[in-house]
């Protein structure tokens, strides 16, 4: 039987009885050493007997049944961080754009000229695992309500998505399901999907990862918060009603998955309304401007437990709620299930005494629910009724905050696994020439080895996917995905309405991490991961201003898994501080692990997703990463191809290594944090003077990738020289990755200034390389010396390119 | 010139098509919720894409039975101009003031994109914005733009000339190969006998301001501007 069956049945067999065990308090004291629970029953609620002991303790009696319940969701790592909490203490929080850091709903940071931003990322794997499409909808509509939850109107959508190969059946309807549910929730709530990344790799077979994140615009003049106040203020539920769905979601997200959960597990998957929630949207946002709202919080995780307990918590107070007054969509419910339903589209308030009347017309005008259900009281409980006994009184501050935390050991070394891939070196790959290389046996040319790259699903274009997902909707949206290494949406209020010719700013934002690099060398890879998507948002000329992250990580308990979190959030904490990009929040997801086929448990790569979001202040200057004019002069800015140092340009952990030779292993480029910020603020210079017309960054698959991709995206050819460094092998040159390199193109026109520009502010990290040709010229690679390395057809590279993933997910049914 | 924007429970691109008709074109607008039945003051009445009542049902099937549509029906059958974009389309279908229907797309797919279209006449209200045998480039986002109508509407629909807008190569090409959602005769937009009632999928809101990147939607919404309706 799975977990989630067992509590069902467990809470239909002896709601009752459970509940007058809280009533009588004393006789539970009385006899601390016999708990109402059996082993099996406490570790079904993802709790351990240490952490059962420690609810004794903090209650000073037995818990009951759906106290138990409560305990269980909000004591899993998804609401209380029990793992990462220590190591997230040391990511920078503060810095002078940031108006609101972790802990609420969402981050906010000034952008200027009145304009504030909330975002935030948040992931849905487990349920999408399970239940692709409504997995992947109902993360798209959790991290919305945190955004509209502030005030904000949500204005952006982006996700990180990760699954297994495409050549595995489950894998495609897994991929087809996810983009799917995205579409689905994203196009009807009216919210643009403006960009994200997609990688494929069997690490991810059996658990996929699905993190979105959104933006949106402040609308009301204060920022919503969560806490509670103001003692006698009515408590409202708004929105939709509650059911049995999704019954206890957050404790699910935090086990492993095994082979029976996706049958076991579905009624743990919420099913999402995002007609509603548009209509939730617009009423929170009307209700706000009202100023009677005092305090909101969305029902996500752990529904109506959650948001009691936070609200409570956050103010210092308590919150006395009647489950009779919830208005729900089926009958016979008992307070376990109210308190663990995880029921969307669905959030609390606490209003200003008086006025809830108001507030409820608003959203009945919506169609929408709303009723007072509790009152905000003095004693920082959270008291629960129902049919008039109590069903729960906890400390507020034992769910929310005084939670279990676990400090655990760090291994001393590196584990065996890193120490192995950590000794291969290139020369173990086979002898080349500035002709090619053998692979498999045969002869390949630098020209097949790039276009095999250009055909790995996780480099090819991914308009398959973003083209079932409304990219333009809300009119603001500059630059589409595909053609930018950022997506770029411009800052408009649109209520109280901005007049068009003064809304000149806009906002960038990025999700990014090579995980591959992560698994190799977590503090490493997670400062390339940071690197990189300021990279990517400098390449459309935005400055870096903040990051939420979300942590998908395998299981803490385990000495690798706990090493590469506690190595990532070093590297995270540090790559963040460097670049002035503060963490804001985020989400943490561990144990994405899945048993194999052999029995064991298999951890996804530690993916730690950095989402960025930076400023652009004038949407005049803007950069895709196509050639734009032929005889336009290529750049390669960052270190140079004759580069000497092989650990920050890199064959280590490389996709050529991956897709040629199957191979994970070296170690990743080294970052310099001082040499990115150097590199970076050159783009963005450029790009301001309007000298620079296209900028992309050289990630998997290094220059040879980034030209070919430049080439395609702007449909023209270019004439490159590439100068060698002797030790260097060829394919390094071509396809090392690393060395902070950014791709530009500059008008002649602009050569001088430009050029006098790079030899102040960016010396020796510079060459120009090239030029942009007529599409029928090709892409063409020669060395100084004159010997051709790669010769390719636009149309050629561009079809292969294109075809790569919609050839495996239309021609498939899975 | 007045616009009025319906806005359903559902509407998402209202606001889009305020964007263009106030603070483009300068010209008044006021939202019209959907319970509202005086619409008086309105010269043009759009009705926006979106999903209107969670477009439960079928796509518009419900919005045909809001009380704004009545009053829209009496606004199109008065001879003044009624505009339906994407949902806007498929609600119009529905109430029937224009024939035929929206239906899934054929790949099943929703699809956001840019695709060409061949202006198949500009003696309309609508089009006399535009050169003759124009290609225009619009923005399109539906789920359920395949158009589809039976062979005699269809016949009728030619001979009455009521077919503005269809799915073409950038050339200007009508053929199957330029057909996004397998539209019956690449349909993209139509209009009624009278040629006051138009009804298209792509978004001409969404190609009306230079910063983001075409304005080849705009003429439609300039055309109507200095006319005079009944």
């Amino acid at each position: 039987m799975g977990v989630i069956q067992s509590k069902i049945n467990a809470a239909k067999a002896e709601p009752a009885c459970r509940i007058e065990a809280c009533a009588v308090q004393s006789m539970c004291m009385a006899n601390p050493s016999s708990p109402p629970f059996t082993p099996d029953e406490i570790a079904s609620e993802g709790l351990k007997p240490g952490e059962y002991e420690e609810i004794v303790q903090r209650l000073g009696r037995h818990p009951n049944r759906a106290e138990l319940g409560m305990f269980g969701v909000m004591w899993s790592e998804h609401c209380c961080y029990k793992n990462s909490r220590p190591l997230l203490k040391q990511f920078p929080t503060q810095g002078e754009r940031i108006l609101v850091g972790p802990g609420e709903n969402a981050g906010v940071v000034d952008l200027g000229d009145g304009l504030r931003l909330a975002f935030k990322i948040e992931s849905h794997n487990h349920p999408s695992a399970v239940e692709p499409f409504q997995g992947a909808a109902t993360g798209v509509g959790g991290i919305l309500r945190d955004i509209f939850t502030m005030g904000a109107r949500p204005i952006a959508l982006l996700n990180s998505l990760r699954f297994g190969s495409l050549s595995d059946a489950r894998t495609r309807r897994l991929c087809q399901g996810v983009v799917a549910g995205i579409s689905h929730y994203g196009n009807c709530v009216g919210v643009p999907t403006v960009g994200g990344e997609v990688y494929f790799d069997p690490a991810y077979t059996g658990n996929p990862l699905v993190n979105v994140m959104a933006l949106g615009l402040m609308e009301t003049s204060e920022i919503v918060k969560s806490g509670a106040a103001g003692i006698g203020n009515p408590v409202l539920y708004v929105g939709s009603t509650t059911g049995r769905d999704g019954m206890g979601g957050a404790s699910f997200a935090s086990a492993e998955l095994d082979a029976d959960s996706e049958v076991e597990d579905r009624p743990a998957v919420q099913v999402g309304d995002p007609f509603l929630e548009k209509s939730l949207i617009e009423a929170c946002l009307e209700a706000f401007k009202t100023g009677a709202v005092v305090a909101a919080q969305d029902m996500g995780a752990a529904g109506i437990t959650c948001s009691t307990a936070e609200m409570a918590a956050k103010g210092g107070v308590g919150i006395d709620l009647d489950l009779d007054l919830i208005p729900v969509r089926e009958r016979g419910m008992v307070p376990y299930e109210y308190l663990l339903s995880e029921s969307q589209e669905r959030m609390l308030f606490v209003a200003q005494k008086g006025r809830e009347a108001e507030l409820i017309e608003i959203f009945h005008r919506w169609g929408l629910q709303a009723v007072v259900a509790g009152t905000v009281i003095a004693e920082p409980i959270v008291r629960i009724r129902f049919q008039g006994e109590v069903a729960a009184e906890i400390p507020a501050t034992a769910l929310a905050d005084n939670t279990p935390i676990y400090e655990r050991e760090l291994l001393p070394d590196p584990p065996a696994y890193a120490q192995a891939a950590w000794n291969w070196r290139s020369d173990s790959l086979p002898p080349c020439t500035a002709e090619g290389i053998e692979q498999g046996g045969k002869q390949t040319s630098w020209t097949q080895v790039l276009r095999s790259l250009l055909q790995v699903p996780t480099l090819a274009s991914k308009q398959w996917i973003y083209r079932q997902y409304d990219h333009q909707v809300q009119n603001n949206t500059v630059l589409f995905p595909g053609g930018a290494d950022a997506a770029v949406v411009r800052l408009r209020p649109v209520d109280p309405p901005l007049p068009l010719d003064q809304a000149t700013r806009g906002v960038a934002a990025t999700v990014d991490c090579n995980a591959r690099y992560v698994y190799l060398d977590p503090y490493e890879g997670a400062k390339a991961t940071v690197a990189e998507a300021a990279r990517n948002l400098s390449c459309v000329g935005a400055e870096p201003i903040a990051v939420t992250d979300n942590l998908n990580f395998g299981s803490p308990e385990k000495p690798i898994g706990y090493w590469q979190l506690a190595h990532a959030c070093r590297g995270l904490a540090e790559a963040c501080a460097a670049l002035h990009t503060p963490v804001t929040g985020g989400n943490v997801s561990l144990y994405n692990e899945t048993m194999s086929a052999a029995n064991t448990l298999q951890p996804i790569y530690p993916t730690p997703v950095v989402g960025m979001v930076g400023l652009i202040p004038d949407l005049q200057f803007v950069c895709g990463q196509g050639w734009r004019q032929v005889g336009d002069l290529v750049y390669l800015l960052g270190a140079p191809t004759d580069t000497s140092d092989a650990q920050a340009v890199t064959l280590g952990g490389s996709e050529y290594l991956a897709t040629c030779y199957g191979l994970v292993a070296g170690r990743p480029p080294q970052v310099d944090l001082s040499q990115e910020q150097q590199v970076q603020s050159t783009c963005r210079h450029g790009i301001r003077q309007g000298w620079v017309q296209s900028a992309h960054d050289c990630a998997e698959g290094g220059i040879a990738v980034a030209l070919a991709e430049a080439c395609i995206s702007g449909q023209q050819g270019a004439e490159i020289t590439l100068k060698p460094n002797l030790a260097q092998r060829w394919d390094e040159l071509l396809f090392g990755e690393g060395g902070g390199r950014i791709l530009v193109s500059v008008s002649p026109s602009a050569q001088a200034e430009w050029e006098t520009y790079l030899q102040g502010y960016l010396p020796q990290q510079w060459q120009q390389i090239g030029q942009v040709i007529a599409e029928d010229g090709g892409l063409q690679v020669i060395t100084a010396n004159n010997l051709g390395l790669i010769k390719a057809r636009i149309e050629e590279i561009t079809q292969d390119w294109s075809e790569a993933i919609s050839t495996q997910l239309d021609s498939a049914t899975a | 010139m007045k616009f009025g924007i319906v806005v359903f429970p559902g509407s998402n691109c209202d606001r889009d098509v305020a964007m263009v008709t106030r603070d483009v074109l300068g010209q008044p607008t006021r939202m019209i919720w959907h319970e509202d039945t005086d619409l008086s003051d309105i010269d043009v009445v759009v009705i926006p894409g979106g999903f209107s009542y969670g477009d439960y049902l079928r796509c518009g099937a419900i919005a045909r039975f809001s009380p704004v549509m009545q009053a829209t029906v009496t606004h199109a059958q008065a001879g003044k101009p009624v505009l339906g974009i994407c949902n806007g389309f498929q609600v119009l279908t529905e109430v029937g003031l224009l024939p035929g229907a929206l239906v899934r797309n054929r790949g099943l797919h929703f699809i956001c994109d840019r695709v060409p279209l061949k202006i198949e006449r500009t003696d309309r209200p609508w089009t006399q914005g535009y050169p003759r045998s124009e290609v225009i480039t619009l923005p399109i986002a539906h789920g359920e733009g395949c158009y589809y109508a039976d062979a005699e509407t269809l016949q009728a629909l030619a001979d009455h000339n009521q077919i503005l807008f269809r799915y073409c190569h950038p050339d200007g090409t009508v053929a199957d190969t330029a057909n996004p959602n397998g539209s019956l005769a690449n349909i993209a937009g139509i209009c009624n006998r009278q040629g006051n009632v138009l009804g298209l999928m792509p978004h001409p809101e969404r190609a009306a301001d230079p910063v983001l990147g075409s304005t080849d939607g705009l003429a439609l919404f300039k055309g109507l501007l200095g006319l005079n309706f009944p």
